[in-house]
């Protein structure tokens, strides 16, 4: 028995940092929004015993039950696709802040070029600098259109920078906190880059130099550098997180409620318009129907995919044809880097999710790609996370992974050994995009969404460049031992790579070629809107959060605007 | 070639002592032996300063197995986590660090029964860059896999596995990393790194789990465990040596 709730101005689907923007917003304009969340109700005071890395790093504490749900995954359309039966690769959050509450902090705004870049780049190169199966394509906005959303994401998150990136887009205000502390380990990276006629900045952090309070009212705490932030939540409210800004800033103006426990399995279609969604309770397994005006879906990039792919809104994409829109242009990231062996011990176990300085100038179109088989390029960094001893154990190539020399070599090096990494630039590819899965389902008899992927010739020599100039910064950084990341070959769905996965539901000016329009509107549903980094028509060389958190301010106004005039927004 | 005597007599008293009975093993007998196994290397860094010897680290100064239902297994598992993660002059090794206890409690729970992941079928083989596609539970991979060490020492060198040399559990344990032993379910490739991983989880994990004794895996490497903030030496110019400390030893 399905039991319909009263109907409500909105309801988002997920409440981390795109659904908690959206329910601010909304309900500061005296909207109704319901939240819909599966995992649970969870805030700071859950994480005061969490410096323990067995617990949250190495066995997932805080993401996603995969007995209840998960993806299946191909390298190409030959093979057979396979449930994805434990986290790997990517890490997939759930409960409260979603992976807001997880993530680092590292926050940039992709670059004007990343907007443009199809533009751009034929613009510079030629129409031909990639070949066909590439589907890069504009993103529908600008960066200048998209800049005052970035500037409210930032203020919210209180994002702590320095204004010194010659390569970044104009910023109509300066950073809302200084940056961080620059560490002597960071400054060995400046001076590093400095002699290489590079420029290094500091690494926008939402782990705060400073006490904030947002525009909101709510405060965020200064970082205290304990060294857990990734895969973890903070203690101290240091590290900017959906439920300790825009999800109070929306529980206080009395028009949101978020109900926990609630798995949505469809979107509820009729004619051009959603009529809100069906959602079981996790606990009791009863089934419900909350009806909307306007219906957000506000879930992770996969999740967002596969609930339009299970309520048949949109075409899919079919990679034979090149025809449909749903489930194309799925981006990862590429992650060259270099290591170095150092002599001297150093703290390498103090840090912060985003202590890091970074340079640009291998990043978008900052160097020349003319005599280059690819485009693109990665923001290089070095960071100061934190070290843990479970999962950092580095040794220097040819020694043994066990025994009395694996020992020896793991621990000496553990704090002597630095990091130089680049976040590579995925473009997408034909082949590499999300379907449903014919055989597999999850909890609620729903099948899992199917991740067709594989790294690109492109990505190949992405990284096999980039790589070579994180070595040369490492060795300038006077390592006696240099070790540059091996070649990428196939995409291996085992060892963690980055939680930045991208497309599916990609924004755009042409219904033919995008699922949402730049308010995030569907094409196909006026009063459905997909916001998240599915919306990216390509990954860019950064985090993603930052430019999520701005599509998210961006897609709040389209939801606003919508609800009080209707239509279609473009 | 003194440890070698060591672990006869020790061995023998298993046998005599019909270890296998639960009491027993409740009563901490394992516990007095893995203290004795640390006390045979008479190395002066194995136990920080006022540790007492016997202390095991879990609740009630007692230890015990819940998952293991024989003490042969748990000592197979034992030796082959020391070759992993052996004691030298920087510290203790797995045994010192109790880390097959850290084993046995996990197989025990949510990690052994792989309670968060997709266990439903169909089940196929898959390519390498898909990942686990094995039917089998944590837990059962471990119980076959130790149970495969035995039989390789029987068949290879005629003697139980705890019994060989260190060369030659090395030649044992290379083989299930070379993926050479034939497993049901699941590769020995695949078990080996699961063994390997756990060893080093039960080495650094916070000891409130029953492994990393002491918090001397911590201290062996140079990371002090649960710190409030580092807010006022990350400016430091030069190392900064903290005493560890465990999530567990606040109350």
């Amino acid at each position: 028995m399905v039991t319909t709730l009263d109907s409500v101005d909105v309801v988002t689907v997920g409440v981390g940092w795109t659904g908690g923007i959206i329910a601010a917003e909304c309900a500061k304009e005296g909207l109704k929004v319901v939240g819909l969340e599966r995992g649970r109700e969870r805030g700071t005071e859950d994480f005061s015993i969490v410096h323990d890395e067995y617990r949250y790093a190495v066995r997932y504490e805080l993401m996603q039950d995969l007995s209840k749900e998960t993806i299946t995954f191909r390298n190409n359309r030959q093979q057979r696709a396979l449930p994805m039966r434990q986290m790997g690769s990517f890490l997939l959050g759930e409960g409260l802040g979603g992976s807001g509450t997880h993530w680092n902090g590292q926050t940039w705004r992709f670059l004007p070029y990343d907007f443009q870049i199809k533009t751009m780049t034929d613009e510079k190169y030629g129409a031909n600098k990639l070949p066909a199966e590439y589907t890069i394509q504009d993103w529908g906005i600008t960066y200048d259109e998209l800049e005052p959303y970035f500037d409210r994401f930032e203020k919210t998150a209180g994002i702590s920078g320095e204004n010194n990136n010659p390569f970044a887009g104009e910023r109509s205000s300066d950073y809302p906190t200084p940056p961080m502390k620059k560490t002597p380990l960071l400054q060995r990276f400046e001076t590093a880059t400095s002699n290489l006629g590079l420029s290094p900045f500091m690494l926008p952090s939402a782990n705060l130099s400073e006490p904030y309070e947002n525009p909101d009212g709510q405060q965020i705490n200064a970082c205290q550098y304990c060294g857990f932030c990734e895969r973890f939540g903070c203690e101290y409210g240091a590290k900017t997180s959906p439920e300790i800004t825009v999800v109070p800033a929306a529980r206080e103006t009395g028009n949101y409620e978020i109900k926990f426990n609630a798995n949505v399995v469809e979107v509820m279609k009729e004619g051009d318009r959603v009529t809100g969604v069906r959602y079981y309770d996790t606990v009791t397994f009863e089934e419900f129907i909350q009806p909307a005006n306007v219906v957000v879906l506000t879930s992770y990039v996969l999740n967002n995919a596969k609930l339009l792919m299970v309520s048949d809104i949109g075409q899919q994409y079919d990679p034979e044809t090149g025809q449909g829109t749903l489930g194309k242009n799925y981006a990862y990231q590429i992650l060259p880097g270099a290591s170095g062996f150092f002599d001297e011990q150093m703290n390498t176990f103090m840090g912060a999710g985003a202590l890091g300085m970074s340079v640009d100038d291998f990043n978008g179109d900052a160097f020349d790609h003319g005599d280059l088989d690819f485009i693109h390029g990665a923001s290089l960094s070095m960071t100061q996370t934190g070290s843990r001893p479970i999962l950092h154990n580095p040794i220097p190539p040819d020694t043994p992974s066990w025994g009395a020399d694996f020992k020896r070599a793991s621990i000496e090096n553990y704090t002597r050994t630095l990091g130089v990494g680049g976040q590579g630039a995925s473009m997408p590819h034909r082949e590499n995009y999300m379907a449903l899965d014919g055989t597999y389902k999850d909890v609620y008899g729903v099948p899992l969404l199917q991740l067709t992927y594989n790294f690109t010739d492109q990505d190949r020599a992405l990284h096999s460049y980039i790589t070579e100039r994180a070595g040369e910064i490492m060795q300038e950084m006077g390592a006696k031992t240099v070790v540059a990341g091996n070649p990428i070959s196939d995409y291996d769905i085992v060892p963690y790579q980055t939680t930045h996965n991208t497309g599916g539901t990609i924004m755009g000016a042409d219904p033919g070629t995008s699922v949402v329009n730049n308010f995030l509107q569907h094409w196909d549903a006026e009063n459905l809107f997909v916001v998240g980094a599915g919306n990216f028509a390509h990954n860019g060389g950064y985090n993603p959060t930052g430019t999520v958190g701005a599509l998210a301010y961006r897609c709040a106004e389209g939801v606003i605007r919508y609800s009080r005039e209707g239509g279609s927004l473009v | 070639m003194a440890d070698k005597t060591k672990n006869f007599s020790r061995r023998d008293f298993l046998k005599t002592s019909g270890i296998a009975t639960g009491a027993l093993i409740g009563g901490g007998i394992i516990g007095g032996l893995i203290g004795a196994n640390t006390n045979r290397q008479d190395t002066a860094s194995t136990n920080a300063p006022g540790t007492p010897q016997e202390s095991t680290g879990a609740p009630g100064g007692v230890r015990g197995l819940t998952f293991f239902k024989n003490n042969a297994e748990f000592e197979i598992l034992n030796q082959a986590t020391e070759r992993i993660f052996p004691e030298d002059d920087l510290g203790p090794g797995a045994i010192g660090l109790g880390v097959a206890y850290f084993i046995d409690q996990q197989l025990a729970g949510s990690y052994g029964e792989n309670s968060k992941e997709y266990m439903q079928g169909p089940f196929f083989e898959g390519e390498l860059t898909q990942g686990y596609q094995s039917r089998l539970k944590r837990n059962e991979m471990f119980r076959q896999g130790i149970q495969l060490m035995q039989q390789e020492a029987q068949s290879r060198f005629n003697a139980n596995f705890v019994d060989l040399e260190g060369g030659q559990m090395d030649e044992i344990l290379t083989a299930f990393q070379e993926d050479e032993i034939q497993m049901r379910g699941t590769t020995s490739l695949f078990f080996f790194r699961l063994l390997r991983q756990a060893t080093l989880e039960g080495a650094y994990a916070d000891p409130i789990y029953g492994g990393n004794h002491n918090m001397e895996g911590w201290r062996m490497k140079g990371f002090p465990g649960h710190q409030a903030a580092y807010i006022n030496e990350i400016d430091s110019e030069d190392f900064v040596e903290i005493e560890p400390q465990s999530l567990g030893m606040e109350h």
